[in-house]
């Protein structure tokens, strides 16, 4: 990389390739800026490990600027960047779509500016990056999952005031979370929150469990794999470390249920046992069906498997 | 100071310069005391410059709370009382004579300059509110020390349901079964005459009276035997507050809970209290059983208070 960021420099500054004193010459040590310079990792590694060691607590973190807006997951880019090297398979997903223009974007950023390897398949994977899902396939204890948040406060719904919210966290006086979940069922019948349900992270701390489904919620329970979550916008990094319990608030009484359409499966796999969206008709040419599955590489797979037997 | 002491005993000497601690010890003996739940000792609070030299200078005779240097306020000096289980006590002044002061001190609002405040809690021991943390004492406010507001948006969140207000104490106790949260809150807020098909609209929609009584639901939720109820009909209309004093007494009788009534209003202490203290200035002038307190005020502020009120 030095002779290439030398070159570069060279032609910045004009410089003859070969010249006497060249800015080559002056670059005695071989540089690899990438994005994050190696103190920003280290911060954001420290942060990662507090998270850790502190599941479901928001721990602060620096949230360099991204060659990415805040809020296009800038905050899942950091926690990647810091924890891939050359040796690690990288997947990153958008709404459980490899090729959402943001999945693929971020993904090329982290392949060219680390070394590390990209991959479609979950089981290829070291490090998974998502937008608002968890892949379908069961992750292993040697997979991390980076899941990009934009609002990692819970109760940020029920209190504005950072004062009261830090206190209310360090008390676990989540009163008024139950409330709020007291008045959808009041209002609505049912408990209408769908995405980023609370849940209580080892029987301590509520967290957002950033927009996944509510599909993808048992999923984070003695969950085999860690999961890091990044904020960058709020700056903000916090974790689920494996075998940890993960329960989302349920009242006794009304059972915790995830989304469902009876009858619906994939109009290109044909699976029900998969978290669907609805297409517009005529998209994708499944023209006979209202439904695909959200993980694209797991319905690719299913089709490929299919034709196969 | 001189503090008048309308317990007296009336066959014995009644001697009019009584000190504060001495006419504590007299109440003890009171006819309807049984143990203290709640017992104020000599409860202090300054505000501004922490100069306990402005002591001596404020109060009754210097006809002023404030200190010759204009940088302290001494909201309340050498406050001191009990109240029995069941019982309920009442303080009352006019505005700035510290007595919500001494019920802010107690409910653990703000923090207080000198004294005691002790409180008997579920599990028999006694614990001085002053010294615990102000987690500790919110731990506290769930269900053992309630509070009723003046202003029913200090006490409610107004964006929230009537009945999800009374939910919010009821899952910090702990509730987390939906059926039965919403059947005591339906249960509480029948009890304090709250409309039910109002019970799940938002509070910002209710009139001031009834704010008030999803207040009182509120603070009733988890049966704390201890309730502070802070100037909780002023500002209703005549009608309305008559019904909500009503309410309260009836509630007071019904449960046991001992109260702490803060007012400036003769009518609400005389309704609702069988003792009472006088406050002027932050200290106390006079205090004793409420009807001999109206009937035979000893302290020249008391008869005028009461002069004002009966005219």
């Amino acid at each position: 990389m030095s002779a290439t960021l030398a070159e570069t420099l060279d032609a910045v500054v004009g410089a003859e390739p070969g010249g006497a004193a060249t800015l080559a010459d002056l670059v005695t040590e071989p540089v690899d800026p990438g994005i994050l310079d190696e103190h920003a990792k280290r911060e954001v590694r420290r942060a990662i490990l507090t998270a850790v060691c502190v599941p479901g607590y928001q721990v602060p973190f620096g949230s360099r600027e991204m060659p990415v807006a805040r809020g296009w997951g800038s905050g899942g880019l950091q926690i990647t960047l810091a924890i891939v090297g050359v040796d690690d398979v990288v997947k990153v997903i958008d709404q459980g779509d490899d090729e959402g223009v943001n999945a693929v974007n971020l993904r090329r950023l982290v392949i060219n500016t680390t070394g590390a390897v990209e991959t479609t398949e979950v089981d290829e994977a070291t490090v998974i990056q998502t937008r608002h899902r968890i892949p379908e396939d069961p992750l292993s204890p040697d997979q991390t999952l980076v899941l990009q948040v934009p609002v990692p406060e819970p109760l940020r719904g029920v209190e504005r005031n950072m004062a009261t919210l830090a206190q209310m966290h360090a008390e676990a006086d989540y009163a008024r979370m139950w409330v709020s979940l007291y008045e959808d069922k009041v209002r609505n019948g049912v408990i209408t929150k769908s995405t980023g349900y609370p849940c209580l992270v080892g029987g301590r701390y509520v967290i957002a469990t950033t927009p996944i489904p509510r599909w993808d919620i048992p999923r984070l329970h003695q969950a085999p794999f860690l999961s890091l979550f990044g904020a960058g916008r709020e700056r903000k990094i916090y974790a689920i470390p494996p075998d940890t319990d993960v329960e989302p608030l349920t009242f006794d009484d009304v059972p915790f249920e995830v989304e469902r359409t009876p009858g619906a499966s994939c109009s290109l796999c044909r699976a029900s046992e998969a978290y669907l969206v609805e297409i517009p008709p005529s998209s994708f040419g499944a023209a006979d069906g209202r439904w695909i599955c959200s993980d694209t590489a797991w319905c690719r797979r299913r089709r490929s498997e299919d034709n196969l037997s | 100071m001189t503090v008048y002491d309308t317990a007296r005993d009336t066959a014995g000497d009644t001697s009019s310069d009584t000190r504060l601690e001495d006419a504590t010890i007299a109440y003890s003996k009171a006819p309807s005391a049984g143990q203290p739940v709640l017992r104020v000792e000599r409860l202090g609070k300054i505000f501004g410059d922490q100069n306990l030299a402005a002591v001596a200078h404020t109060g009754p005779n210097a006809g002023t709370e404030k200190s010759p240097d204009g940088n302290s306020v001494v909201a309340a000096w050498d406050v001191s009382f009990n109240v029995a289980a069941g019982e309920a006590f009442g303080v009352i002044g006019e505005s700035g004579s510290g007595k919500s002061t001494v019920m802010r001190a107690i409910a653990g609002d703000h923090s207080s300059t000198a004294g005691s405040v002790w409180m008997q809690r579920r599990d028999g021991s006694t614990v001085d509110l002053l010294t615990m943390t102000a987690s500790e004492r919110r731990a506290l406010r769930v269900d053992e020390l309630s509070v009723v507001y003046q202003d029913a948006a200090e006490g409610l969140d107004l964006g929230v349901t009537a009945g999800g207000n009374v939910a919010d104490r009821l899952t910090a106790a702990g509730w987390r079964n939906f059926g039965q949260i919403r059947e005591r809150a339906a249960e509480l807020l029948g009890r304090t005459e709250v409309p039910l098909e109002r019970m799940d609209d938002l509070v910002r929609t209710f009139s001031g009276g009834m704010r008030q009584r999803v207040q009182l639901a509120r603070a009733l939720a988890n049966r704390p035997p201890i309730v502070l109820l802070d100037e909780p009909t002023t500002g209703l209309d005549a009608s309305v507050a008559a019904g909500v004093l009503d309410l309260i007494r009836s509630l007071l009788e019904e449960l046991g809970i001992a109260a702490v009534v803060v007012s400036h209003d003769f009518a609400v202490i005389e309704m609702l209290t069988t003792r009472c203290m006088v406050m002027q200035h932050g200290r106390v002038v006079e205090q004793g059983l409420t009807d001999q307190l109206f009937e035979d005020p000893q302290a020249p502020y008391t008869q005028r208070l009461v002069a004002a009120a009966r005219a």
